[in-house]
């Protein structure tokens, strides 16, 4: 009788190998997602500056984390920027910064939207009762403006998380590595080893990616109000 | 109308407020007294929203002076959050918050911009709801109030902040018949009770019965003031005239 295929699964280490290198692809996901939430809530607001300087410089770092490709970013900061600064990034930390980068540009401009598509009234009224424009941003502008892009920011983040998986690119022993790496060995004596594998990393990203989309509706009905 | 002392709690001197090129109000002047009621008439677009919002720091003046209780609040240098905590102003569009309750909206002012104690300033805003009849309205949210109820809440809110003067941008504008009563019957006790207004309403019964002063405007200038009663039976101008025309059916004003 021939093995099921599905035991390459349950050979030795494998399966925890596999949701070890998961946890690598988490965390990197986890710090940049951390940081960018903070980050792009704070270059959201200063996309809304009155000064055009300021607008126009995030106008500028927006434009180059969206026109350049992550996975050439990635590159750059692993390779080219090692080599010109002389001092040795670990592919992980790369990983982190570019990704932070990426995330808090994408959310910084969410963020810029939710805020320009307030009512200027609600404004007004915060001026009328005597708040300051400090005051008026803490309690009316950013709860309010948070409420409204909480889809598209939970959709951010779980993309953040699915490209983490670019990182393999730059050396980063994560899912996808170490699911080659069992492929690699297995594949002699059990040919459908890349099924299952990749079968079940789909299925790993999909229980991490699943409870924050699940997440992000209770928000959603939560704040319907 | 309550009495009304000779102390001069607004005046407006020569006010300029244009947008690009266009002079919206070229040269206004306006003296109101503690205790008057002023109600602001005319056509669309003859600047009365625009000098309300002027008089609040809304809109940035291009000359002229304002004083409230004699200080000159129209300076560059003038920090309006603590000016606006004096004056008082209730737009059309009500705006309240809708992420906080009707009791959080009311309260924002009075706690983060004026630093007063939570407890004293509840019992203030509890004994307003009650007095408007909206008590049971308290932990509800706006989304689950009707129009006027709203409008009522966004005087109550403003009203807490213990304002010298309070401003009126056709509240009422946007409301079903219905509840536009409520609101004005708000408005009519808060005159009666002696506070400082600035109306803006097309609402020509209630201008009648709250008003101690109307004041016709066409095109930022002041056609013609005078008290209710003479204004509405024998307008002077014939602009004044014609405007007031547009609210009678059958008879027409000689």
């Amino acid at each position: 009788m021939q093995e099921w295929g599905i035991s390459v699964l349950f050979e030795g280490q494998n399966l925890f190998r596999l949701v070890e290198g998961l946890s690598v692809s988490i965390r990197i996901a986890a710090v940049s997602i951390a940081f960018s939430a903070v980050c792009g809530i704070l270059l959201g607001i200063l996309m809304t500056s009155r000064y055009r300087l300021v607008r126009y410089g995030c106008r500028l770092y927006l434009e180059a984390i969206r026109i350049i490709p992550t996975l050439v970013w990635l590159f750059l900061f692993y390779f080219s920027l090692t080599k010109i600064m002389h001092f040795h990034l670990s592919a992980e930390l790369a990983s982190d910064i570019v990704f932070s980068l990426w995330g808090t540009a994408e959310m910084g401009d969410l963020v810029r939207g939710a805020i320009t598509s307030m009512p200027k009234h609600q404004t007004d009224s915060g001026f009328a009762i005597g708040l300051t424009k400090l005051q008026v941003y803490r309690y009316i502008i950013i709860p309010q403006a948070l409420r409204r892009l909480i889809p598209s920011a939970i959709n951010l983040a779980t993309r953040m998380i699915k490209t983490t998986s670019l990182v393999v690119l730059i050396g980063v022993v994560e899912v996808l590595k170490v699911g080659q790496q069992i492929i690699e060995v297995s594949i002699l004596k059990n040919p459908t080893a890349s099924f299952w594998v990749y079968g079940c990393i789909f299925f790993l990203y999909f229980i991490i990616c699943y409870p924050v989309s699940l997440f992000s509706k209770k928000l959603e009905t939560k704040w319907q109000q | 109308m309550a009495k009304q002392s000779n102390e001069k709690v607004l005046e407006v001197t020569h006010l300029n407020k244009k947008y690009g090129e266009t002079e919206v109000l070229p040269d206004f002047n306006l003296e109101v007294q503690r205790g008057e009621v002023v109600v602001l008439l005319g056509p669309s677009g003859c600047g009365k929203s625009t000098f309300l919002r002027c008089l609040n720091g809304l809109e940035e003046i291009q000359a002229g002076e304002i004083k409230l209780n004699g200080q000159v609040i129209s300076a560059d240098a003038t920090k309006w959050h603590i000016v606006r905590q004096k004056i008082g102003m209730v737009f059309q569009s009500y705006d309240l918050f809708p992420h906080m309750t009707i009791l959080e909206n009311i309260l924002l002012g009075p706690i983060k911009a004026q630093g007063r104690d939570r407890l004293e300033v509840l019992q203030q805003a509890e004994k307003l709801l009650d007095r408007v009849g909206l008590m049971d309205k308290k932990e509800a949210y706006p989304s689950q109030l009707s129009g006027g109820q709203k409008q009522r809440i966004a005087i109550i809110r403003a009203l807490c902040m213990n304002p010298e003067i309070m401003l009126f941008d056709e509240v009422t504008a946007s409301l079903d018949p219905e509840m536009v009563r409520e609101v004005l019957d708000v408005m009519l006790e808060l005159a009666q009770a002696g506070m400082t207004m600035v109306i803006v309403t097309h609402e020509m019964g209630f201008a009648k019965a709250a008003a101690d002063r109307v004041i016709f405007i066409d095109q930022g200038q002041i056609v013609e003031e005078a008290a209710p009663d003479l204004f509405f039976t024998s307008p002077k101008s014939e602009r004044a005239k014609k405007f007031l025309n547009i609210f009678k059916f059958n008879e027409q004003v000689s």
